[in-house]
């Protein structure tokens, strides 16, 4: 509703002269080319069924382009389909598919340029080199589509969402799996990403870098090549995401390199191999956060400074907690660890006995991997158990002092 | 041969300790389940107790059954039965009702708690199956060695330090030889020295399902084919029958030549 | 019947059976005698197939019974030690053996003959040790076997039921039976044995009746003619 309403605000002043035109077999115009070049400011162009072997369509004027009985928009393999260089245009129930795979250009499904004020809405996206390619718009909003290639190496295989040096954007219920990188942004600000759901891609179900100030809500990224990865960002806002099964040697549920001033909450990281990687990353909260049956909870590279883990779950993970370096300046409290076994006398629902997440097992796979393979023998149950009595390898102050007694709910 | 596994079941069902066995993972799975209320919890702790426990309770057993029917299986022997069938009766006998209190003890509690609708119901299963092939190998293994002690307490001296070298000792080697020879490639040396003890192989097995993504985090392409795909799961199956086959065998070549 | 040809057997260092030959020709009762560590037991239990000799052969109906299995269908075997699985009842150990022989058996007699009605239904584990041997007894004699091998029978028994063992072994040699026995209660040989076989060294040492034995010793008393055997 919101976004119906928006776009008719928008094109209100033009609504007294727009008109409609229809593009069929048995129509006046048979072609989307011939509809769009006859198509005034603010017209509606309705396509009606039928399969449409089309490219290289250029749109330079505002338009509300609408798919009525699912039309089907065949680029045949070749050069990007629409480029949108205007403000004010919506695409909507459009199914579009084959765009040409390319070594030299990134050829897309839509391409949007210096707009401004769009929505790109309920299309269906097959077999696409770029799903949507979004250069240097702003205030525009991806709703609901669905994105699905066949990308098998990361070379020949372009994104789902790509968006570059744009702002205010709203990304919302799309579904992206089977491309490179399911969304991807560079120099994206003060954006909204929701409800969307990112798989089975090749690289990352999400990838952004130098990208401030941005919201990530509600998404679910699954069985991605590597995961996710934020690198050079401040200032985002990560809550009630899902980062699940990203299995694999240089796989992670959610990779962090140089993020300062983060909020991350009320995440799911579930078997990933490694839950969460953070390195050179400063000054974040961790809170809420569950991290079930990982194989690595969380993974400390080294230079992360003053971050607060506060109030997460920690459940059978293989390891809870990996560090590389014996300094700790990073503060564990409150957690939940389902891996203590201490007591609480005074009944507050906080253990009286500290816990310390790193294991000196994790300590010896970190330097030989290939003793993973010994991991919960009995042996490394013993040699833990000395560890905890008596820390020697891992960092002294690596503790949780107050830990919880009960899950978090 | 069923005349005597009949016959060494029904009398080993009815002892004392086959009951004290099957009860006390009657209360672990209840405790587990009930208690703590957390499949993936209950499916970890079973892991340690499986991998650590059965091989005991299988190896002590199967001493002791062993010596405990000695003058039994004399009178077994001046039968018009084949010494293959007695033994292989009374190792059956034996290995079965001990993996039967096993799968009851723990199956009562799980299927109570509703593991046929849980996606547990593999990592469970596999438990199950893998603590039943331990319990057929460390009883092989135990017969083996009492059939070579005649002297009751050196027998179970040498069961016990079996027991207590493929449990913890191998292990401990097997780190240490990893850790001193990090500059080489060890992947295969991993996978391969795994192989040769059967509690090492049953607990790859079951991590194999419950901690897939912690194996995948290591880079060798030898590992990745082996935990990656079914291989892994088909070889350990495979290197566990062999070593049920290969000490059962040893039985039977054993007896041909003994004196009773 | 039972051929014994150049039989040797050795426990490590120890040699226990060295070329012994022997037959048991007839029908009878013969009492197999020796000291202790003689090789008597490894005798009998190389004729049972429980004991492997490294050497030589035993034929029954002069057919080699080493490795073989069927030919103990007719080889009844009373154990020294009586030691049962303590779980089991009598009536189900009885049972038990019945089925793992495919001959008729006649228990119920023997049952009442040694009064054991009353512990049909106990447990082996509780049964006192004379109890136990008159279950043993009642397992070896209730098939009707041809050779029948008594290892120290009178373990264990009250002077009644001893007498009642005896009238039972002479039923059996009426019967035409073989009877292998090994005692160490002299008055029991006199009593019962047809012919003696001595062991010492893992050879035949004497073989022969009582009688012969007493005029080749020149004794009147049958210890007295084995202690004279032993001394020579």
């Amino acid at each position: 509703m919101f976004y119906k309403s928006f776009i008719i605000a928008l094109l209100f002043p033009l609504l007294s002269v727009a008109s409609t035109i229809k593009v069929c077999k048995t129509c006046h115009q048979t072609t989307i080319s011939s509809a769009i070049d006859l198509a005034q400011k603010g017209d509606t162009i309705l396509i009606y069924k039928g399969t449409y072997k089309t490219h290289g369509l250029i749109i330079k004027k505002p338009l509300t382009i609408i798919g009525v009985d699912n039309p089907i928009i065949d680029g045949e393999n070749k050069e990007t389909i629409f480029t949108f260089k205007t403000d004010n245009f919506s695409v909507q129930n459009l199914t579009i598919i084959n765009v040409g795979v390319s070594y030299t250009s990134d050829y897309s499904a839509i391409l949007v340029y210096r707009s401004n004020h769009f929505l790109i809405i309920n299309n269906t996206f097959k077999n696409v080199f770029f799903g949507l390619l979004i250069e240097k718009s702003h205030f525009g909003n991806i709703v609901n589509n669905i994105i699905t290639s066949h990308a098998i190496t990361e070379s020949n295989s372009g994104n789902g969402i790509h968006l570059w040096h744009s702002s205010h954007m709203k990304i919302k219920g799309n579904k992206v799996s089977g491309l490179r990188d399911g969304i991807y942004f560079e120099f994206v600000k003060n954006s909204i990403i929701s409800e969307n759901i990112s798989k089975n891609n090749v690289r990352y179900g999400l990838h952004f870098m130098f990208s401030n100030n941005n919201e990530y809500r509600n998404n679910t990224f699954e069985n991605n090549g590597a995961g996710v990865a934020v690198m050079f960002s401040k200032h985002i806002k990560m809550y009630n995401n899902k980062f699940l099964y990203n299995w694999g040697t240089a796989s992670y549920g959610l990779l962090l390199k140089e993020i300062y001033d983060a909020e991350i909450k009320n995440n799911t990281f579930q078997q990933n191999t490694i839950g969460l990687n953070i390195e050179g990353s400063t000054r974040i909260n961790y809170t809420h956060n569950t991290f079930l049956r990982n194989g690595w909870a969380i993974k400390v590279r080294g230079a992360c400074y003053q971050n607060i883990f506060k109030k997460n779950n920690f459940l059978y993970n293989a390891f809870d907690l990996s560090y590389n370096s014996n300094i700790n300046s990073n503060l564990f409290e409150n957690n939940f660890w389902s891996e203590y076994t201490g007591y609480d006398l005074d009944k507050n629902g906080i253990g009286d006995v500290p816990f310390r997440p790193v294991k000196l097992f994790s300590y010896i796979v970190n330097q030989t991997p290939e003793t993973i393979v010994l991991l919960r023998s009995l042996f490394v149950d013993i040699i833990n158990f000395s560890e905890k009595v008596s820390p020697v390898f891992t960092p002294d102050n690596l503790i949780d002092n107050t830990p919880l007694m009960k899950e978090i709910q | 041969m069923f005349k005597i596994l009949k016959y060494s079941f029904s009398d080993l069902i009815r002892s004392r300790w086959s009951y004290v066995y099957f009860v006390f993972y009657l209360l672990l799975g209840f405790v587990l389940l009930f208690l703590n209320n957390n499949v993936s919890k209950a499916i970890i702790t079973l892991l340690n107790v499986i991998i650590v426990l059965t091989p005991l309770i299988g190896t002590i057993f199967g001493v002791m059954y062993y010596y405990n029917s000695r003058e039994f299986t004399e009178l077994l022997l001046a039968q018009p039965l084949q010494r293959k069938q007695i033994f292989m009766g009374q190792y059956l006998g034996v290995a079965i009702s001990l993996s039967l209190s096993l799968v009851l003890g723990l199956g009562i509690p799980f299927v109570m708690y509703g593991i046929f609708q849980s996606a547990a119901i593999f990592d469970f299963g596999l438990l199950i199956v893998v603590g039943a092939f331990l319990n057929f190998i460390f009883v092989a293994i135990s017969y083996n060695i009492a059939l070579s002690n005649e002297n009751k307490i050196k027998g179970f001296g040498y069961a016990i330090l079996m027991w207590l070298l493929l449990a913890v000792i191998y292990d401990g080697v097997f780190l240490i030889s990893l850790v001193v020879l990090n500059d080489y490639p060890l992947d295969k040396m991993a996978l391969f020295a795994t192989m040769f003890n059967p509690i090492d192989l049953s607990r790859i097995l079951i991590l194999l399902k419950l901690d897939i993504s912690a194996l995948l985090g290591y880079t060798g392409a030898v590992f990745k084919d082996f935990f990656g795909t079914n291989l892994g799961l088909v070889i350990s199956l495979c290197m566990l029958t062999l070593w049920v086959l290969l000490p059962v065998w040893r039985i039977n070549m054993k007896i041909k030549k003994k004196d009773f | 019947m039972i051929e014994i040809k150049n039989l040797h057997k050795s426990f490590n260092k120890l040699t226990v059976l060295d070329g012994l030959d022997l037959d048991f020709r007839s029908s009878g009762i013969f009492a197999i005698l020796g000291p202790n560590g003689s090789g008597k037991t490894t005798l009998i239990k190389s004729i049972l197939g429980m004991v492997v000799p490294e050497k030589g052969e035993i034929l029954i109906d002069k057919v080699n019974i080493l490795q073989q299995w069927t030919y103990r269908n007719d080889i009844n075997y009373l154990p020294q030690i009586a030691n049962f699985p303590s779980n089991l009842t009598v009536i189900e150990l009885i049972k038990m053996v019945k089925n793992l022989r495919p001959k008729p058996a006649s228990e119920s007699e023997l049952i009442s003959t040694f009064e054991l009605e009353p512990f049909l239904n106990k447990k082996l584990g509780n049964l006192s040790g004379g109890t136990k041997q008159k279950v043993n007894i009642v397992l070896t004699f209730m098939f009707d076997s041809n050779i029948i091998i008594l290892d120290e029978p009178t373990t264990g028994l009250d002077p009644i039921s001893l007498i009642r063992l005896k009238t039972i072994i002479q039923k059996e040699k009426d019967k035409g039976k073989t009877l292998l026995i090994t005692t160490h209660i002299m008055s029991l040989v006199e009593e019962i044995a047809d012919e003696i076989v001595f062991l010492l060294d893992g050879k035949i040492y004497f073989k022969g009746s009582i009688a012969s034995l007493k005029e080749k010793t020149k004794e009147n008393d049958l210890e007295h003619a084995i202690a004279n055997l032993l001394q020579n």
